[in-house]
């Protein structure tokens, strides 16, 4: 069935099953491959995308869901060729070993400082905690989202 | 011997994917061919041999993680370990068939080049991994890529910069001796200066650069030994960066494939018809192999799902009758599957002294054992590949994996095609930490696009990633010592089954030892690991000098100093080990209620870790929590202090898991828990205060670090449990499903 998608302002149509999981539209119909497929049941989070502003995993979301919300993915928050803050935040600590889990780290982390502009680190911790970083980067993503909140 | 074969010098049985056949084609297309493709400017090729002060010499006794065969068929000469290139419009492309994957290389390589080159840092491009632009590399494994790839790649760029400077001496009509090459120009004051650019204009020169070229001593370092942001950082943070999955090819189909019910069974009859009914949907049958490709991931897994398959399981198999409830009573009575362990501990001659002697001289005796459980590596990205066929029956195939030219050579052997048909393309991966070295994804894609004629992707779920691929062996460690009334600890027997021989020996120069690895058959699959066996040994070896130092009531930090007397190795063990303690405040101060302290320390693969943790008891949840853990690492002179931070501090962070909680569960030939929301991994909630000390030794070779900063967690949070409540803690993980067995007991 045809399925009408608004990602990162821009309306999508695309013809899919509607019980297929958002995130295989989002990789393999309309191609924005930044969010990750890691255990395919919610328990990484490197699949985060938001939905209307909060974090969703879009591989258990169902495409029909989400129809109809924003969504917003890792690609759509570059605006104009400069970096959102947590992007930049991310970069200047050297948050990132493989870099896999960082779509999903800098999507939880925009959805926290959305709600919570100044978290503490146990916040942060409490927040973060669904997303897997297999590399042991999270002192360095804990450092980013500290320095990203502070900047605002 | 040339580097390759030394690579595959000593084989530690725990790595089966070294046990694969050799491919059956090789081919070279030599020297008057690989050049033919170079245009202009200036080329270095670089021996492949490393010198001997490179390798630290223990690799070559214990051998190395994954080291592999040598796959042919490469288009650059055999005696050529990689490239470096100066264009005629200056750009600095270095060829080397080393991988990053999450480990920071192509970042800290590039800095290795830009220092001997007096280049900028952005203007050198890394070619990294692709099998039809690099030469020949067994692969990236064994912390090997700072110790062999980086001292050749900067006598590469100094050879180079000397090249531009005579370049520059006779375009300026300059003495040579008063030329100075900077930031990608050489200038030669009032006579000017010129880009690289512009001095490669019109050349064509190609050097084979010997072993001696002179290079920069790291006190001297201007660009390395700094830290510098991770190339292509920008790419990550915005999405752009292509893992294997995220690479589409026109037309592709997406593939999946039938697994069998149990590991080993054989499949009574499988039906198809189904499947096969589905728009868009090939089925793929060749022998024991079923898979089908479909126009979505979608229909694929559709499709899969709607084939009935029967199997029939092997009764008499080991991966049938053993479970990870009786793995270790196994180990302890497996037949001995022959072959020797790596570093010679295989045979059980590694006698030294007499354990009868060290015995008698001991005031107090302990006989302990240890167990590791299997684990599972974990990558976030799970195996994938995208293979694609030419008309001409060239194969290109994507794929994450730590050894491109292994995965090349089992292409070829599997669909019998010369390897020069194959070209292998590595996009830099969602890690791996030893668990890529093999090319199954790749050979099931190449399969499903043979047949359907199309591009097909093969992207393996988390729950094949976590059965199908293969595992950290599980291991039985059994110690067996005596030790004198002051602390010298007099005799030491050490047993290891299955889980492998690396950094079996101590540093420790124990008079009397006897110290063996046995192998026995494997239930599951076992292969390479972060530190492969390091981690098990140095477990087993560091808990029990804690309960040595018990025995004869000594602080375990002391009793660790006692028996390392002065020599080059115990020297740089013991430095960590104060510098750890040090910081720590080791001594100055006692543990809260329901707090303790531990310590531990131990070498792998050329460098030195110590730990120290403090925990936290939950007695009533029989719950530990890691409040501190401060690391001690030395590895030779350091190339990016930033990079080196990451890999130590996240080997210590993915420690956690298989210390605290990591297990593959398995019973009659299936994994039980192949999923994250029943695998528990570490967290950010996990994740101590860390503190990091790294030990700068300028006067010292550069080793590897990707692996050793995992051993010394372990054993220190056990000790540290221990000093908390009393209760010694042999097994890992020590808190499975959260909880402390042994504390629910006590
Ligand atoms: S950086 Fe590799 S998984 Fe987080």
């Amino acid at each position: 069935m045809s399925i009408e998608l608004r990602v990162n302002g821009a309306t999508h149509r695309v013809e899919t099953d509607p019980q297929c999981s958002l995130l295989a539209v989002l990789r393999d119909d309309l191609g924005l491959t930044a969010a990750k497929y890691g255990c395919g049941e919610g328990a990484c989070g490197a699949r985060t995308v938001l939905l209307d502003g909060k974090p969703i995993r879009s591989c258990s979301t169902r495409v029909s869901v989400a129809a109809g919300h924003a969504i917003t993915t890792l690609e759509g928050l570059e605006s104009a060729g400069k970096l959102h803050p947590v992007q930049q935040a991310f970069i200047d600590a050297g948050a990132m070993q493989c870099g896999y889990c960082i779509s999903g780290m800098i999507m939880s982390s925009v959805a926290l400082l959305k709600t919570n502009p100044h978290p503490s680190d146990a916040e942060i911790i409490r927040a973060m905690d669904g997303n897997v970083c297999r590399c042991g980067t999270h002192p360095k993503i804990l450092a980013a989202i500290r320095a990203a909140g502070g900047a605002r | 011997m040339n580097e390759f074969e030394n690579d595959a010098l000593v084989l530690e049985p725990e790595r089966y994917e070294l046990h694969n056949t050799n491919s059956a084609y090789r081919f070279d297309v030599g020297r008057r061919g690989f050049m033919g493709s170079f245009a202009g400017g200036i080329l270095i090729l670089v021996a492949g041999k490393g010198t001997a002060q490179e390798r630290p010499q223990q690799n070559v006794a214990q051998g190395e993680s994954g080291a592999g065969r040598r796959g042919g068929g490469n288009a650059a000469p055999r005696d050529v370990g990689a490239w470096l290139h100066i264009g005629e419009d200056g750009a600095v492309t270095v060829y080397t068939g080393k991988v990053e994957i999450g480990q920071g290389i192509r970042t800290s390589l590039a800095q290795v080049v830009a220092e001997e080159l007096h280049a900028p840092l952005a203007q050198i491009k890394m070619v990294m991994g692709d099998t039809d632009l690099v030469p020949y590399d067994a692969g990236t494994f064994g912390s090997q890529t700072t110790p062999t790839m980086a001292p050749r790649l900067r006598k590469a760029a100094a050879a180079a910069r000397e090249m531009l400077l005579d370049l520059a001496a006779e375009q300026l009509k300059a003495d040579r001796t008063h030329l100075v090459a900077e930031e990608g120009r050489v200038s030669a004051g009032e006579l000017g200066s010129r880009s690289f650019g512009q001095l490669t204009k019109g050349q064509k020169l190609v050097k084979q650069i010997a072993d001696d070229v002179p290079t920069t001593p790291a006190t001297a370092w201007k660009v390395e030994g700094k830290p510098a942001p991770k190339v292509g950082g920008r790419e990550i943070v915005t999405g752009k960066h292509e893992y294997t999955p995220d690479v589409k090819r026109p037309g592709m189909l997406y593939g999946k494939i039938l697994r069998p019910a149990t590991f080993g069974a054989a499949a009574v009859s499988i039906d198809t018809s189904e499947a096969a009914k589905i728009r868009g949907v090939t089925v793929v049958r060749d022998g024991d192999f079923c898979g089908v490709t479909a126009p979505s991931d979608w229909i694929a897994s559709k499709a899969l799902a709607a084939i009935k398959a029967e199997w029939k399981t092997p009764a008499d198999a080991v991966s049938t009758k053993v479970s990870s409830k009786d793995v270790f009573e196994y180990l302890k009575n497996a037949p001995a599957n022959g072959g020797g362990g790596g570093g010679g501990y295989g045979g059980g001659n590694n006698n030294k002294g007499s354990m009868t002697d060290g015995l008698a001289a001991a005031k107090e005796k302990l006989q302990r054992s240890y167990t590791v459980a299997y684990i599972a590596h974990s990558p976030l990205e799970p195996r994938c590949a995208l293979a694609e066929w030419s008309s001409d029956g060239k194969l290109t195939v994507w794929t994450g994996t730590q050894r491109p030219f292994g995965v090349k050579s089992e292409l070829a052997q599997a669909f019998r095609i010369p390897e020069d048909h194959v070209h292998v393309i590595m996009p830099d991966m969602g890690s791996a930490y030893g668990g890529k070295h093999t090319g199954e994804a790749a050979i099931e894609a190449a399969r499903l696009a043979k047949q359907t004629g199309k591009p097909v992707r093969v992207f393996w779920t988390r729950e094949e990633e976590m059965t199908w691929a293969y595992f950290r062996p599980a291991g039985l460690i059994e110690v067996s010592s005596g030790v004198a009334a002051d602390g010298t600890v007099t005799a030491w027997e050490f047993h290891n089954y299955l889980s492998g021989a690396s950094a079996i020996a101590p540093v420790y120069p124990f008079p009397n030892t006897h110290i063996q690895f046995h192998n026995v058959a494997s239930p599951l699959k076992p292969g390479s690991y972060r530190g492969l066996a390091a981690t098990a040994n140095h477990f087993a070896r560091e808990v029990h000098m804690d309960e040595l130092a018990e025995s004869v009531k000594m602080d375990p930090l002391a009793f660790r100093l006692k028996n390392l007397p002065a020599g080059e190795s115990q020297d740089r063990l013991r430095a960590v080990f104060e510098t750890a303690a040090k910081k720590f405040g080791w001594g100055h101060s006692k543990p809260a209620a329901d707090h303790g302290f531990g310590i531990a320390g131990g070498f792998e693969k050329g460098s030195y870790v110590a730990c120290c943790a403090e925990v936290a008891i939950d007695r009533a949840a029989a719950k530990v929590k890691i409040v501190r853990v401060v690391t001690a690492f030395e590895c030779g002179a350091i190339i990016n202090p930033d990079q080196l931070k990451n890999q130590t501090e996240g080997a210590v962070i993915q420690g956690i898991g298989g210390a605290l909680y990591e297990a593959i569960d398995f019973a009659g030939g299936k994994i039980v828990n192949p999923r994250f929301s029943r695998y528990r991994l570490p967290r950010f909630s996990d994740v101590p205060v860390l503190e990091t000390v790294l030990i700068d030794r300028k006067d010292l070779a550069s080793a590897g670090a990707g692996e050793t900063p995992i051993v010394g967690l372990a054993p220190a949070l056990s000790n540290a449990i221990f000093n908390a409540t009393g209760v010694r803690l042999r097994n890992m993980p020590m808190a499975p499903g959260g909880a402390i067995p042994e504390l629910k007991k006590a």
